[in-house]
């Protein structure tokens, strides 16, 4: 039996806010596979729940008029990586995703929990930081939109007020449209594993040109980060195997990670020149993932 | 805090007096008997919980009993049909990929789903597919090669 204080179970986007609003203390449950593990561990006994999992309406992907993709908080992994649209458009996005957990947990754990329960290593959150995506946050009383980069505060934190709830991940088309990209998780397992980095690439060529680069960790400092100085650094070059270290070395001037059991700092500023020299040398060979 | 949830388990419909604090693993092993459910980790981990909730593999020890109202659960308990083996239940004891056993109803019910889902795996595909259960006595090796065997099978 969970420790748990009150439940509420919502079936519309209005009566999950109706519930948060009542008891301003409460926490969401979307699939559980984090909140669940916290109350086990004592971290969140005693919680007060709104349940959201039966909300069908934050289930969906679609592309509106515009060609901006919505993706519902309650997406879960197996469906993000299956989705006609994201097999499309955002690949890296699905294929990145496909690396959480295992399948039992892709099967249900949800792209919304991952963002909102502040994990560095959060398999989307590197790649939908480089993809700049706008976070719909709704409470009764107020919607507002956050880029994803601020909704991130700090080690499991983000700027989810109470009362809030996230009901739209929107991927603008400027920011995705003749991207190719690319996530790695490096990890000691292939299952069943926290990154020890996540390295999302994404870059617009122009022949062998950069013309637009997008480079963003997880792992890499206390929450996922965009790096603006290997991201400058890189747009305008050529795509040679120089570049791509060079590129992978400034990245160092962009991050801060630490020493853990999972790995050490020198480790991990090794594996972030590595991967990212290794994606964009892959990338710029026809590999990785494109938008079709 | 309880509450009455109706579910169809193994075909048969049921209707069950829950905790909403309980596990779904908690309702099928206590409530309702079906003991091939196992309690490995209790952390979402092990996969030895895994039942088939509208025909997806999803581990019951992460999934509250009460989200479960109105779904359609499948057990390795309801897989044989008339005194026969499934086809993956089958493959599992002619390839001898079982030894403790602890850990093989949660293997059964991923590979049933992939069984069901009527496409073909790579040798690859088939260990993603199971990746998400640990066993400690076999190595995987067994367990992946009757899989293969029970998808080439009609």
């Amino acid at each position: 039996m969970y420790d748990i204080s009150t439940y509420e179970e919502a079936t519309t986007i209005q009566e999950a806010l109706q519930y948060l609003k009542e008891n301003p203390s409460s926490k969401v449950i979307a699939a559980g596979s984090d909140v669940l593990i916290k109350i086990r561990e004592g971290k969140m006994a005693g919680a007060s729940l709104v349940s959201i999992i039966k909300i069908e309406e934050l289930k969906k992907i679609e592309k509106d008029k515009d060609g901006n993709i919505h993706i519902g908080p309650l997406v879960n992994f197996t469906q993000l990586e299956e989705d006609p649209i994201i097999r499309e458009h955002l690949p890296y996005l699905g294929q990145g995703g496909g690396t959480m957990g295992g399948p039992q947990l892709r099967n249900i754990a949800s792209i919304g929990g991952n963002i909102c329960n502040g994990a560095t290593s959060a398999d989307s959150g590197s790649t939908l930081v480089c993809l700049n995506a706008q976070l719909t946050l709704t409470s009764l009383d107020l919607e507002r939109v956050v880029p994803i980069g601020e909704f991130y505060t700090g080690p499991g934190r983000v700027d989810l007020k109470a009362g809030e709830l996230l009901t739209d991940i929107v991927i603008l088309r400027q920011d995705y449209e003749g991207y190719v990209g690319k996530y790695t998780k490096f990890a000691q397992r292939k299952s069943m594993d926290i990154a020890t980095i996540g390295c999302a690439v994404m870059m617009k060529l122009q022949g062998r040109v950069i013309e637009d680069f997008r480079l963003a960790y997880g792992v890499a400092a206390p929450t996922p980060v965009r790096c603006p100085v290997a991201e400058a650094y890189a747009k305008g070059l050529t795509l040679t195997k120089e570049n791509a270290r060079a590129i992978g070395e400034k990245a160092l001037e962009d991050v801060s990670p630490r020493d853990s059991w999972r790995g050490s700092k020198a480790y991990r500023e090794q594996l972030i020149k590595v991967l990212a020299e290794r994606a964009i040398w892959e990338l710029a060979n026809g590999g990785g993932e494109q938008d079709a | 805090m309880l509450k009455k949830i109706t579910m169809t388990v193994n075909g048969v419909k049921r209707t069950v007096e829950i905790d909403v604090r309980e596990s779904l693993l908690d309702v099928l092993r206590d409530k309702l008997g079906l003991t091939s459910v196992k309690q490995g980790c209790g952390v979402g981990e092990c996969g030895a919980c895994a039942v088939l909730i509208d025909g997806v593999s999803i581990n019951t020890c992460i999934y509250l009993a009460s989200w479960a109202d109105g779904k359609e659960i499948r057990t390795v308990e309801g897989l044989e049909q008339d005194g026969k083996l499934s086809s993956v239940q089958q493959a599992f004891v002619d390839g001898g990929a079982v030894q403790c056993g602890f850990c093989i109803p949660g293997f059964v019910i991923s590979a049933t789903e992939l069984k069901e889902k009527k496409q073909s795996y790579s040798r690859e595909e088939i260990r993603r597919a199971l990746s998400g259960h640990l066993c400690r006595c076999t190595g995987y090796q067994k367990i992946v090669e009757a899989t293969e065997k029970a998808l080439e099978e009609d």
